[in-house]
């Protein structure tokens, strides 16, 4: 797909942020804050960074997306929908019987995307896999992975960490959308994550923290991620939980919540696109 | 009697038959795996000594992937890799593999269905010294509840070999349950292996008893059905090296027959090969039933030989429970 510019990624995260509040009144369950807060970057990822192409979901040299944060699903499917993966009525069968929207993102259910998610710390030792395997064969695309802040309380995801570092993975790029809330609080009061920086360097990383509101931000690490030459690549995003509706941002209680209707209908006056 | 037609050993009641662990033939298995298949890669978490993964890192040390001590992370970098295209062989001990990762391996392999193997070595209580935290007892039970998932339980080195060429070509995710202790070799290079086909080991005209096993204690039911047949006791042994998915024709055919069932594994009685069986058996055919296996108890340490005595899995146990069924079913 042609990289589309800053100015189009606004109103396509607009687009996404909207289309996550219709899926999730209409479900009446599901994740909203962390959602809302990743728009920008899925819009970014979608619509600039990967390169990839909706018509053709397989193709071999196509970059790889694992997103290991399984519960930010109305996101993926709203970019996924918009980036003309399947049609857009698909978002109105979200969590629904039989639909390919499963409350989870499921593979067998949605051929085109590369892992199933939801049981958190999983997706970066996935990726890596992928990553080394693909070093092995000389595989010029790139990987990418996308993680929550709190998952990193995860064993697993460590373990996926050291891998990486030892293995000089320089065709990994992981997001960290560090929101700073999980579904009791704070990261900070229910296990302290930081410092993070100084964790993922001392395991062989290169590190970038960014404001993952700022499109020129995040196209600009994914640059530099792709210039290094002998470690893999984390992006810490700073983003604020609920972004762009005033009654959820920074609300930890938003998590796992969806919004009723008359909130519904208050958001989505919020976030009508304004140039 | 010895089913001629399958080939077995010729030393099968010597003395002087060959012992050797089921992992030794896994890893002759996997180099030869490697050489059929360039996308054969091989992982393990710091065991590759132990669970036989050496002989492959040795002859492809490129294909060879060191995790450390991390048995999560063997597993789901293991799925990275099959979903790329690889067919990764995943090895480790079975208490921590799939003991540890059990979620990992239904999430990133099972439910993902990416063709992972998984190769738990050191499984059962003839893991011996190292004693029960290291005794893997639920194995069997931990992947075949498991949706997708293919469970194999080798009872020697030469078919163990053969089950890693098969697991290699089936596409699937799969299980392979091996053994640390040295065992009888009893089958040869000639023998049928079919993943998904149990095999008749020992027939007689007319018996009163189907002995089902897995694993290595398939050699101790051989030996009890030779037992039996001089105390004239005809009686059928049937390999079942398959637990998932579970030749039923040949169960059911086994129950019609012989109108009584034992089943044995290094295993708990509770989810194994017993519980598959008698699973099919409950739907289809039933007919009364004997468990030779671990009730419900952790293990110890001691010499194998010891503990499948103290433990009660060895040929005499077989020959107990088999006489016990057989009342069972004549009352």
């Amino acid at each position: 797909m042609k990289p589309l510019p800053a100015e189009e990624l606004k109103e396509k995260a607009a687009e996404i942020r909207q289309e996550i509040i219709k899926m999730l009144v209409l479900a009446g369950s599901g994740h909203s804050a962390g959602p809302l807060g990743l728009a920008d970057i899925f819009a970014a990822l979608f619509f600039n960074i990967l390169n990839h192409d909706p018509e053709n979901p397989h193709w071999e040299d196509r970059d790889r997306f694992f997103l290991s944060c399984g519960h930010v699903a109305p996101a993926y499917y709203a970019t996924l929908a918009l980036a003309g993966y399947f049609p857009m009525s698909y978002l109105k069968t979200l969590r629904r019987l039989d639909s390919p929207l499963q409350g989870h993102p499921e593979r067998m259910k949605l051929s085109m995307i590369e892992s199933s998610s939801g049981p958190l710390g999983l997706g970066l030792a996935q990726a890596a896999g992928y990553a080394y395997a693909a070093r092995m064969d000389e595989a010029r695309f790139r990987i990418f992975c996308l993680t929550s802040d709190a998952e990193h309380q995860e064993g697993n995801h460590w373990e996926a960490v050291m891998f990486a570092g030892k293995n000089k993975l320089n065709n990994l790029t992981s997001f960290i959308d560090r929101n700073n809330i999980q579904i009791s609080g704070d990261t900070e009061e229910i296990m302290p994550l930081e410092p993070l920086r100084d964790k993922y360097e001392s395991f062989r990383w290169n590190v970038i923290e960014i404001n993952g509101h700022d499109f020129d931000q995040i196209i600009s690490a994914v640059g530099s991620a792709r210039r290094e030459s002998d470690k893999p690549t984390v992006i810490i995003a700073k983003t604020v939980p609920g972004r762009g509706v005033s009654s959820m941002e920074g609300k930890y209680e938003w998590h796992g919540k969806a919004p009723s209707e008359s909130e519904a209908k208050q958001a989505l006056k919020e976030l009508k696109y304004k140039k | 009697m010895i089913n001629k037609k399958l080939n077995l050993s010729p030393k099968i009641f010597k003395r002087d038959i060959e012992m050797k662990a089921t992992r030794d033939g896994f890893g002759e298995g996997l180099v030869e795996a490697g050489r059929n298949n360039e996308k054969v890669v091989g992982l393990s978490a710091d065991l590759s000594d132990s669970v036989r993964v050496s002989l492959f890192k040795k002859e492809f040390p490129e294909r060879y992937i060191e995790v450390g001590v991390a048995e999560q992370a063997l597993v789901t970098i293991a799925s990275g890799m099959a979903a790329y295209g690889k067919i990764p062989f995943a090895a480790s001990y079975a208490i921590f593999s799939p003991g540890r990762n059990w979620e990992q391996i239904r999430t990133t392999i099972a439910f993902n269905n990416v063709p992972v193997k998984i190769v738990g070595g050191h499984a059962g209580i003839t893991v011996g010294p190292d004693g029960a935290t290291h005794q893997a007892l639920e194995d069997i039970a931990l992947m075949r509840v498991l949706p997708r998932m293919v469970v194999l339980s080798l009872s020697d080195a030469v078919e163990s070999k053969k089950a890693v060429l098969a697991a290699m070509d089936n596409g699937k995710p799969t299980y392979l349950r091996l053994s640390r202790t040295d065992s009888p070799v009893f089958t040869t290079e000639k023998t049928p292996f079919e993943i998904g086909k149990a095999e008749i080991y020992w027939e007689s005209r007319d018996p009163k008893v189907a002995i089902i096993a897995t694993g290595p204690l398939l050699y101790e039911a051989l030996n009890a059905a030779r037992k039996l047949s001089k105390s004239k006791i005809n009686s059928l042994v049937i390999n079942c090296h398959t637990i998932k998915p579970m030749d039923e024709q040949a169960i059911i055919k086994a129950a019609k027959i012989a109108g009584a069932i034992v089943t044995v594994e290094d295993h708990q009685m509770t989810g194994g090969l017993g519980s598959a069986i008698a699973e099919v058996l409950a739907k289809n055919f039933p007919v009364p039933m004997e468990f030779v296996g671990v009730n419900d108890q952790y293990g110890e340490s001691g010499n194998p030989r010891e503990l499948i005595k103290k433990f009660g899995l060895t040929s005499e146990d077989i020959i107990s429970a088999s006489k016990r069924v057989i009342r069972r079913k004549n009352n």
